[in-house]
């Protein structure tokens, strides 16, 4: 009889022997890698409706993040300020601008201007901006350095492996409950590294983040 | 009594595992008639499957659309069906390995007619109860996490003191040597297919898969040792995957569950449902393709024996969890047993005890282990019977637990009973695809038995 197949197909279950397990590999690094939120969504910038550059306001004019965010303390969001905050000043300031003529036309129709969201957790997950204020966490520890981008920008990857590195080890992520607004603080400044959260007499309690499924997920 | 005895070979002494001397020739026509022209029948059979197919195919469906939502599931019993089914079909599987592995380490050879058949019926069982674990939770795109440690950006990483891990090991191991032991016993036979071959496609197909057998002696002394290798690591698998499987429950705290008697009872069970479905399987298999001169009434009746044998040490192991739950004195537990006798589930309890340890009782006697009508009623109840076991074990220990405040009742959907109806159509989808594309009895090895093997067959000297 006639062979059936070519000889080289000899070396077909040899191939699939060594490759099999590396393209397994492979795929579970890709996966791993390509199709996590640190590859995926640090860096998302969405082009917002009004060019509102943070770099100029609280950067360079120094605004304390909590004029404009300013439920971050006492509630879960930290507000989107609506078009009033906005006017609280350019009522007064560049009250021609053509860069603001969006944000004039929304305070004289009521409609707010639809900004873009650019944090977004899935809805499973519950985040509440309160107890990490409350705890020490900085803006600029999960936001970045918002004071030094004209267009705001995904800093951390927020995912969940991102949050369990600090509520398994949240020390060197607090700072002085004085402090959480400021955007100069570097983590690995030594001021920071001399600072215990354990030991500071302001804190009214011991730092404990949850680190059961249902702290998060509820 | 002069009941249908079973002729004996004058040499040896022992019964004749083929009957009617036929050639080697003869048992190779006759194993691959139904693959080579297939009957009628087999369409019926697999038409019907299929449709059946569909039903699970709608049901999983809605599922992945709705989630567990459209389960029975309720707040004490969240564990339902899907667990049920998932132990019901790991069960089922045990047979084929204690067949094909242990019965061949005991050099058992009724065995070769059987066995390929049986060890077939395991991997669709086994597939099918890999299938629960996979849709259990309605996302089943989420479960290669959930079930396996992989790397992920989540840090999720499955809980390793949790005898459910251990499970997705263990079937899945489980999977993998039954189907590398039935696909090593298949290749010389998948050679002989090959070579039959009328058409390009078969020969093609049968011989990617005969992997180049050309039956040489080098061949064969591989082939033999590569078998014995297997045989011997699924052998343990047969004692340690429902052992395992028993954790998922016995590991827990809850009355009814905490049994160390679990582990073999659940094995022994495994048996049994598993050789009620060999011959579910079987006897039609049988009568339908021709083939009653090598599957005998002979290997019917030895079935028979196990089934009654591991039917009596179920028996046994349901008597000896009431003496438990009776002599340890904690209420809680004699609680659950009076509760499973006589509380909401009384009917669940006693279709069980009636079909897995009155039914198999039957087979004491020889007329009945020798009739094929007998023997098929029997395997359907034993098949009932062990799945409402499963259904006895995890509903009534979750339905009143500890604190009556939350006790409730369970009942199932009518998508409890699709998914559990479309898993059969799954298994006998697939049986029939086996056994219209692939010997479904051991070619290469039934003609080892047989008196034509032995080297001094047709000596005529002593």
């Amino acid at each position: 009889m006639p062979a059936i197949f070519p000889r080289w197909t000899n070396k077909i279950p040899l191939a699939i022997a060594v490759l099999g397990p590396l393209v397994g590999a492979g795929v579970i690094f890709g996966v791993w890698y390509y199709w996590s939120p640190e590859f995926t969504d640090v860096g998302y910038r969405p082009e917002q409706p009004v060019s509102f550059s943070h770099k100029l306001h609280a950067g360079d004019m120094g605004l304390d993040c909590r004029y404009c965010h300013n439920t971050v303390e006492v509630a879960a969001k930290a507000a989107i300020p609506p078009t009033q905050t906005c006017m609280n000043c350019h009522s007064l300031v560049k009250t021609d601008s053509p860069k603001l003529k969006k944000v004039r036309d929304s305070y004289e129709s009521g409609k707010p201007i639809p900004w873009v969201r650019v944090h977004q957790l899935p809805d499973y997950a519950f985040f509440d901006h309160r107890p990490h204020l409350a705890a020490g966490v900085g803006c600029s520890t999960c936001h970045g350095r918002i004071d030094q981008m004209t267009v705001v920008q995904m800093d951390q990857p927020l995912s969940m492996g991102w949050c369990l590195d600090c509520h398994r080890d949240p020390d060197n992520n607090l700072r002085p409950l004085d402090r959480i607004t400021d955007m100069n603080w570097d983590p690995h400044s030594e001021e920071a590294l001399a600072y215990n959260p354990n030991e500071d007499p302001e804190r009214k309690r011991k730092v404990v983040p949850p680190e059961h499924c249902s702290g998060c997920h509820r | 009594m002069a009941v249908a005895a079973d002729k004996l070979d004058p040499l040896s002494g022992r019964k004749d595992l083929v009957e009617g001397h036929p050639t080697f020739h003869d048992v190779t026509e006759a194993v691959c008639a139904p693959i080579e022209s297939p009957s009628w029948r087999w369409w019926v059979a697999f038409l019907m499957s299929l449709s059946v197919l569909g039903i699970l195919g709608i049901a999983l469906a809605y599922l992945f659309y709705e989630g567990v939502g459209i389960w029975g599931l309720n707040n004490p019993v969240d564990w339902g069906y899907a667990i049920v089914n998932f132990v019901f079909w790991v069960g089922i599987g045990h047979a084929g390995t204690l067949i094909s592995a242990v019965l061949f380490l005991f050099r058992q050879k009724w065995r070769t007619s059987i066995n390929r058949a049986s060890e077939a019926m395991t991997i669709f069982a086994v597939i099918c109860a890999l299938m629960f674990p996979l849709v259990h939770t309605g996302r089943p795109w989420l479960a290669a996490y959930w079930l396996l440690p992989l790397p992920n950006q989540m840090d999720i990483w499955p809980n390793f003191r949790s005898p459910l891990l251990w499970d997705v090991f263990a079937v899945s191991t489980y999977f993998t040597v039954s189907l590398l032991f039935w696909y090593v016993g298949l290749i010389p036979d998948l050679a002989t297919m090959r070579d039959r071959a009328k058409t390009k496609t078969r020969r093609i197909a049968y011989g990617i898969f005969s992997l180049g057998w050309r039956g040489s002696n080098r061949h064969w002394q591989h082939y033999e040792k590569a078998y014995l290798i297997l045989a011997g690591l699924a052998t343990p698998l047969v004692l340690s995957v429902h052992t395992i499987v028993s954790f998922d429950f016995a590991v827990s705290q809850l009355p009814g569950w905490h049994t160390t008697i679990f582990p073999p009872y659940f094995v022994a069970g495994a048996i049994f449902s598993g050789f009620a479905m060999v011959l579910t399987l079987m006897l039609p298999l049988r009568s339908w393709f021709g083939l009653k001169h090598i599957i005998t009434v002979k290997h019917l009746e030895n079935m028979a024996k196990v089934i009654l044998l591991t039917g009596t040490l179920v028996g046994y192991a349901y008597a000896m969890e009431f003496f438990i739950a009776w002599y340890s004195g904690n209420p809680y537990e004699s609680y659950a047993f009076a509760n499973r006798l006589f509380g909401d589930y009384w009917w669940a309890y006693w279709t069980m005890v009636s079909c897995n340890v009155l039914s198999p009782q039957v087979f004491w006697f020889k007329k009945a282990r020798r009739s094929v009508l007998v023997l098929f009623i029997v395997s359907i109840f034993v098949n009932i019977g062990m799945w409402f076991e499963r259904f006895v074990i995890t509903v009534t220990s979750l339905h009143h637990d500890f604190l009556p405040s939350s006790w409730d009742y369970y009942s199932p959907t009518i998508w409890d009973a699709a998914t559990l109806l479309g898993s059969f159509g799954l298994f006998f989808t697939l049986f029939c695809l086996f056994v219209r594309y692939l010997p479904s009895i051991a070619i290469a090895e039934v003609k080892s038995v047989m008196p034509e093997a032995d080297p001094h067959h047709g000596d005529d000297h002593e």
